[in-house]
């Protein structure tokens, strides 16, 4: 440590510096911050590669278990099953993926450095949106191995290489979307614990109170119509029109509403309760 | 305000000037009305114990907490109102370093050059410089998990000064650093001012607000209680300090009254039973005091000499001790 700084600059002039200070973040800087962000946490990422865990090992442990235990008892054998299931498990796993962005979050803002993050002239949301465009790429990995599980285990997606990767892209986006409301639990929670608690109350009913594992003709009336109102059922049905039949049906169009609907009220919300943190 | 009023009123203006700052947790009012004015190109030391509203009068300068009561500017920018330009005015480095453990000490100065949109190409080369001005080059590429307290508390300071703030905020610096270490860092402080950066630091101790600091404001629960020059406050207090135990608590009158015959000065009461403290100028004088204490006939249990600290300071300051957080003194402060 030397006790001169560079001897040959200039004194820093506060007039000129309070002059020159913008009054707010332009869109342009907000997308420059949260890539950088998102470097950040492609970075972590990597040197914690037991994050990728549960994208890698979730959907290859369920579509097997799934495929066996409930195959023969709802589709008379597993591999009738399997363009049943195969979009189930990509919407579940894509789900599950996105609790742990809010967990994820959560542990992160109790970190030190989320204090210089807030000192920043920087964009309030480029700190959130940041690790959710790097969880693109974890979407992607669990998306592509539920597929690839399921090809491995007999499964002829009848919508070919087009089919398979609209369904794929759909249910990125959607977890995506999703990831807001996760991430707002991440920002109202006291601890990472709780988040994982409150998350799991919110997935467990999304994805079991749904058709992705079972015809929804089998459930009771009652049930019925929640499970047609939800969501992740409209996802899955998307993804079995995309991925079994190359078809771009309403589901579609429903799945993108809702998960834009979702990120209208859960970015905001987000964004407003981080702020409040400090 | 626009922008264009916000340069005209930033010329003359004081670095930082509160009025009536305030903030509660709950029932405890951390700070209570709290003045300061910090002129530019100056190091200003905020000195309390802990618990006294340092960091959190701190904190709310930074934007890092709302201003629950009175006014704050920074360079005649109102706080509250234009968080955003203050960010850009205000370098802060916290009591816990803020940086990023997954991150190399490189990665950490470009990470937070790009967040505040430095060209990628220019990131690079500030990181270096940075790193060699901090004497971290050789660190420059390993885990911040690797290092030491005082690596992280360089690195943490490196990466407030990326866009050579005007005004630097610096919470205890050095608190838990080794005395060598610590002497660098003061260094390192005392060449931001020569930059023509306004610093205002936080501490514990005396004579670190004695080594760095022009000017000094001291708190205790939330209100400030003194402010000066470290001398002034120093001349306040001795420049030395005579502790007293007598034997019997009961002679502590006769004791108080040679103190005063001997140096004209009036010894602080500690509230221990028959402990007295008195303010020396030279620490020689105590030999006065002690000859005179002999003669008198008074007895001591124990005695000893000792440079003034933060608690003397108090003491002279507040009548209460440092330590005294308890129920006493948050009764004195309603």
């Amino acid at each position: 440590m030397t006790s001169t700084i560079a001897p040959a600059r200039e004194a820093v002039q506060a007039a000129d510096r309070v002059a020159a200070a913008r009054r707010r973040v332009t869109v342009g800087e907000t997308i420059a911050q949260t890539l950088t962000m998102a470097w950040r946490a492609l970075k972590k990422m990597r040197r914690n590669p037991e994050q990728f865990f549960d994208v890698a090992l979730q959907p290859i442990l369920f579509t097997a278990m799934f495929a066996f235990i409930f195959g023969g008892a709802i589709a008379g054998d597993v591999e009738s099953y399997l363009p049943l299931m195969i979009p189930g498990i990509l919407a579940q796993t894509v789900l599950t993926t996105c609790m742990a962005t809010g967990t994820q979050l959560r542990e992160d803002m109790e970190k030190g450095v989320f204090d210089r993050f807030k000192s920043l002239p920087i964009a309030r949301i480029a700190p959130l949106a940041g690790p959710m465009v790097a969880d693109l790429l974890r979407y992607a990995i669990a998306a592509t191995l539920t597929f690839g599980m399921g090809l491995v285990m007999g499964y002829r997606p009848g919508g070919g290489v087009a089919g398979v990767l609209g369904a794929i892209l759909l249910a990125i986006f959607t977890g995506w979307s999703l990831a807001w409301v996760f991430t707002w639990v991440g920002t109202i929670a006291r601890s990472a614990q709780a988040v994982q608690g409150i998350s799991m109350m919110i997935l467990f009913p999304l994805t079991f109170l749904s058709n992705a594992f079972v015809p929804v003709e089998t459930l009771p009336g009652w049930l019925e119509a929640f499970v047609r109102v939800n969501p992740v059922s409209q996802l899955v049905t998307a993804a079995r029109d995309l991925a079994n039949g190359g078809l771009v049906s309403g589901s579609v169009a429903w799945t993108l509403l809702a998960s834009l609907i979702v990120i209208a009220i859960f970015a905001p919300l987000s964004v407003r309760s981080y702020k409040r943190h400090m | 305000m626009n922008i264009a009023e916000l340069g005209r009123t930033g010329g003359g203006e004081p670095a930082v000037r509160t009025e009536g700052l305030a903030k509660s947790f709950g029932e405890h009012r951390a700070v209570d009305g709290i003045d300061l004015e910090v002129r530019p190109g100056e190091i200003f030391g905020v000195l309390g114990p802990n618990g006294a509203g340092k960091t959190t009068t701190l904190r709310m300068l930074a934007t890092l907490l709302k201003i629950d009561a009175g006014r704050a500017e920074i360079f005649g920018v109102d706080v509250a109102g234009n968080p955003h330009v203050i960010r850009q005015l205000v370098g802060v480095t916290g009591q816990y370093a803020s940086v990023d453990e997954n991150l190399t000490a490189r990665e950490n100065l470009w990470l937070f050059s790009r967040l505040q949109g430095v060209p990628a190409g220019r990131a690079r080369g500030i990181a270096i410089d940075l790193l060699a001005q901090f004497g971290l080059e050789k660190a420059a590429d390993k885990p911040i998990a690797q290092f030491s307290g005082g690596m992280r508390r360089r690195l943490d300071l490196a990466a407030s000064l990326i866009t050579r703030p005007p005004l630097i905020f610096l919470d205890e610096p050095t608190t838990g650093l080794d005395p060598r270490t610590r002497g660098q860092m003061w260094d390192t402080i005392r060449s931001l001012v020569a930059d023509g950066c306004t610093v205002l630091l936080t501490t514990q101790y005396l004579d670190e607000a004695d080594q760095l600091a022009d000017r000094v404001a001291v708190i205790d629960h939330g209100r400030k209680v003194a402010e000066g020059t470290p001398d002034e406050l120093k001349s306040a207090v001795g420049n030395s300090t005579l502790q007293l135990l007598l034997a019997e608590p009961a002679e502590v009158p006769a004791a108080v009254e040679v103190v005063r015959r001997v140096l004209g000065s009036e010894p602080v009461l500690s509230p221990e039973q028959g402990r007295l403290n008195v303010a020396l100028d030279r620490a020689d004088l105590a030999a006065d005091v002690l000859i005179a204490l002999r003669t008198a006939g008074l007895s001591i249990s124990s005695v000893s000499v000792a440079k003034p600290s933060l608690d003397e300071v108090f003491l002279v300051l507040t009548g209460h001790e440092t330590d005294d957080h308890g129920d006493r003194a948050l009764e004195e402060s309603r």
